[in-house]
């Protein structure tokens, strides 16, 4: 019964539509924006609004110009990333001799007071607080800077013109222009960048940029990236140039990643996810002053302490990891070493070594542990002087200090750039990996966009040390 | 003992700072659902925030809240429970990231929409107000953003404009916190009922699809009684919305 008369109402507004004529989604739009009009006319009075609207699109024409866009763009990610290198040294070195030389002798000796046995006091002070101290003193400080920077950036209204130049890249990738902005989240964190995909409409577009989403540089990597940079890149250069050409080398390595990008977006969109470009309009929004020091705060808070503490929850377990593998042996060998030299000859082959390899594989969880880890495996493995014992983390008071562990381990400037490039390139975090499962629900995808950076980093940096072995030697 | 007798301010419910409470995401055994709808970029996130007391991530860029958020505050002893809903231009259009709104005015039958509108950008922003306007009878209108339009030079009267809309008009900085109690204390009068609303209904269509619209309401009406939004159903009907029909089949209306 009551079905008939729903069939009913479906057959008559069948037969009204045509009735009414095809015009009617134009007609009703329109009626929509005359009565809008109509309402503004009696309530909303403009007084000289030139002035204003002119100021906004001033900035518009230079910032989104053919010839100035890219070169703002550039600049302003240099001022960002500078700002982070230079600000980020001091407070880090305050931080690790505090949280290295002041509060980890004191536990250890108030565990030898309290009669800790000694394989509970190097799990849990040489082990796991070492990690995090670590953790917390190495990313803390240019995560504070970075991150509020970026987000009154965001505030102001830089992301949607960065959209603007990027798009026609995007355009001739095959790719979404909307794909610019997730790019931008993925310089925070992949995961968030995986999400915002949902701007997108189109299911291929949209695949399209939650897989390459990962060639964005996530905050997980941009201190290992800096780190690097300043130890290896900045020492080849005379010292008063090693800030800007660090500096050059991270730039470079984002750069290259925003190439990486677009060419896995336009081999993807030629080969599986075949499919026309759609359209959209992005609205530039008004320029909005920041409200400085609220941003300054909620980035603090919300992403700083947030990743932070998400750093520190992967960084403890993997502290008790490598602890445990340094010292718990077969045979003669701890389980540490042994995997080590298994790594080793791959390492070789691809410019990197075991360590990194090992490294990489307790990271995935994490990838804001990897410095860590592979200096804790360096110093184990190496020998060198400074901690006490196996898998103890040494103390650690500088960036040079670091270079000198590392130069120690056998590290080249080869291994510096390998690292970098294969921090780049290598499988997301286990995070984006479940998230990406989440919003595709496809297996197949997630393991593609999970394997296939892994298969290109392998590439590249074979490649790259094959080359560099063939000129150097 | 000597009674002072009240001023008036003290029996206000903005007076009181208890009458406010931000719940934050505890949003259990609420009283109402209120929706925040809107178009991209006027706010909805900063407004989401100044109510709840939570920090959703905000930033200057359209599209930035891809998903449903919920948070809950407590005014009066009433519990409210607030959903951002993604930014969206129109009702009118098929794509996948308006759903997630559309289908909650819709369906969801939130107690109270609150439309943020931006108010430099009035005008534009009115296209989806209109239509929220055809949806639901319980709406107010958050005009957000009032900062930029003072620095744009723009003034609005906002009691013509609330005439002209039939629905309650509250001018608000929300990142300044400005206006909020005022927005508060609309959406809690219309969701007692102590505010009837009188929503604009789009007038400039032509004679024809009036009929039309007028005869099919009439039909949709005489089958669900209580239905607000009959006008609307006739609308996507004469569109030949599939969604629409699929879901009158299914009985989700009633």
């Amino acid at each position: 019964m009551k079905n008939n008369n729903i069939e009913n109402i479906i057959s008559l507004s069948n037969d009204l539509r045509w009735q009414i004529g095809d015009e009617f989604h134009d007609n009703l739009a329109e009626g929509i924006y005359a009565d809008a009009a109509e309402i503004v006319k009696g309530s909303v009075h403009k007084i000289n609004t030139k002035h204003n609207l002119r100021f906004d699109a001033k900035i518009d024409r230079i910032v989104t110009s053919k010839m100035w866009g890219f070169p703002i763009m550039f600049f302003i990610l240099a001022v960002v990333l500078w700002l982070t290198i230079i600000g980020a040294n001091y407070p880090s070195a305050m931080l690790a001799s505090f949280l290295l030389d002041t509060v980890h002798p004191f536990l250890k000796g108030l565990a030898a007071s309290v009669g800790f046995p000694w394989w509970l006091d190097g799990f849990l002070i040489d082990g796991i607080y070492l990690a995090v101290a670590w953790v917390v003193a190495v990313m803390l400080p240019p995560m504070a800077i970075f991150f509020p920077l970026f987000t009154l950036l965001e505030d102001f209204g830089y992301l949607p013109r960065v959209a603007f130049n990027l798009d026609y890249l995007f355009k001739i990738s095959g790719a979404h222009g909307k794909q610019a902005l997730t790019m931008s989240m993925g310089f925070g964190c992949n995961a968030a960048g995986v999400v915002a995909t949902r701007i997108i409409d189109s299911p291929r577009e949209r695949l399209i940029a939650i897989i390459t989403n990962n060639f964005s540089l996530c905050n997980g990597r941009w201190p290992t990236q800096i780190l690097i940079a300043t130890i290896f890149i900045g020492a080849v250069v005379p010292s008063a140039f090693s800030g800007i050409a660090s500096l050059g080398a991270v730039i470079g390595i984002a750069v290259l990643g925003m190439g990486f990008m677009f060419l896995t977006s336009w081999a993807l969109s030629k080969t599986v996810l075949k499919g026309e470009v759609s359209t959209f309009n992005l609205e530039l929004p008004p320029y909005r002053p920041p409200r400085f020091w609220k941003t300054i705060y909620t980035s603090l808070i919300d992403r700083t302490l947030i990743v932070l503490w998400r750093a520190v929850v992967f960084a403890a377990p993997a502290g008790a990891i490598i602890w445990l593998i340094s010292n718990i042996h077969v045979g003669n060998t701890s389980i540490a070493a042994l995997t080590i030299d298994f790594f080793n000859p791959f390492g070789f082959l691809l410019g990197l070594n075991g360590v990194i390899l090992l490294a990489y594989v307790v990271a995935i969880p994490a990838n804001e542990i990897v410095i860590p880890t592979i200096l804790m495996l360096t110093v184990l493995f190496t020998g060198v002087s400074g901690g006490s014992g196996a898998g103890v983390m040494f103390e650690l008071d500088s960036v040079s200090a670091t270079g000198d562990i590392l130069r120690a381990g056998g590290w080249t400037l080869l291994t510096a750039v390998n690292l970098m490039l294969f921090s780049l390139l290598h499988n997301p975090c286990s995070t984006t990996i479940y998230t990406i499962y989440k919003e595709t629900k496809s297996l197949k995808w997630t393991v593609v966009a999970s394997i296939l950076p892994v298969i290109m980093g392998f590439v590249v940096t074979f490649l790259v040390a094959q080359v560099w072995r063939l000129f150097s030697a | 003992m000597e009674i002072k007798p009240k001023s008036a301010c003290e029996t206000c419910p903005q007076f009181n700072a208890d009458g406010l409470k931000k719940l934050g995401v505890n949003t259990t055994n609420f009283d109402f659902v209120v929706a925040l709808a809107g178009n991209p970029n006027t706010g909805k996130s900063t407004v989401f925030n100044a109510l709840t007391g939570l920090r959703q991530h905000t930033g200057n860029w359209p599209g930035k809240t891809v998903t449903r958020a919920e948070g809950g505050f407590e005014y009066n002893s009433q519990k409210f429970k607030l959903v951002d809903l993604p930014g969206t231009y129109s009702l009118l259009s098929t794509s996948e990231d308006e759903e997630v709104a559309r289908n909650f005015i819709l369906f969801g039958r939130p107690s109270v929409t609150v439309i943020v509108a931006d108010a430099s950008r009035l005008e534009r922003n009115l296209n989806l107000v209109l239509q929220i306007l055809e949806i639901t009878d319980y709406a107010v209108l958050c005009l957000n953003l009032m900062d930029e339009a003072k620095r744009n030079n723009i003034e609005i009267d906002t009691r013509t404009l609330a005439r002209d809309l039939g629905i309650p008009v509250v001018p608000t900085s929300a990142r300044f916190n400005e206006g909020i109690p005022d927005l508060i204390s609309a959406i809690s009068e219309l969701a007692n009922g102590n505010i009837q609303c009188k929503p604009h209904r789009i007038k400039n269509i032509p004679k024809n699809i009036e009929s039309a619209v007028e005869k099919l309401s009439k039909e949709i009406k005489n089958e669900y009684p209580d239905i607000p939004n009959s006008r609307w159903i006739a609308f996507r009907l004469l569109e030949g919305d599939s969604h629409i029909i699929d879901l009158l089949r299914k009985g989700e209306f009633v």
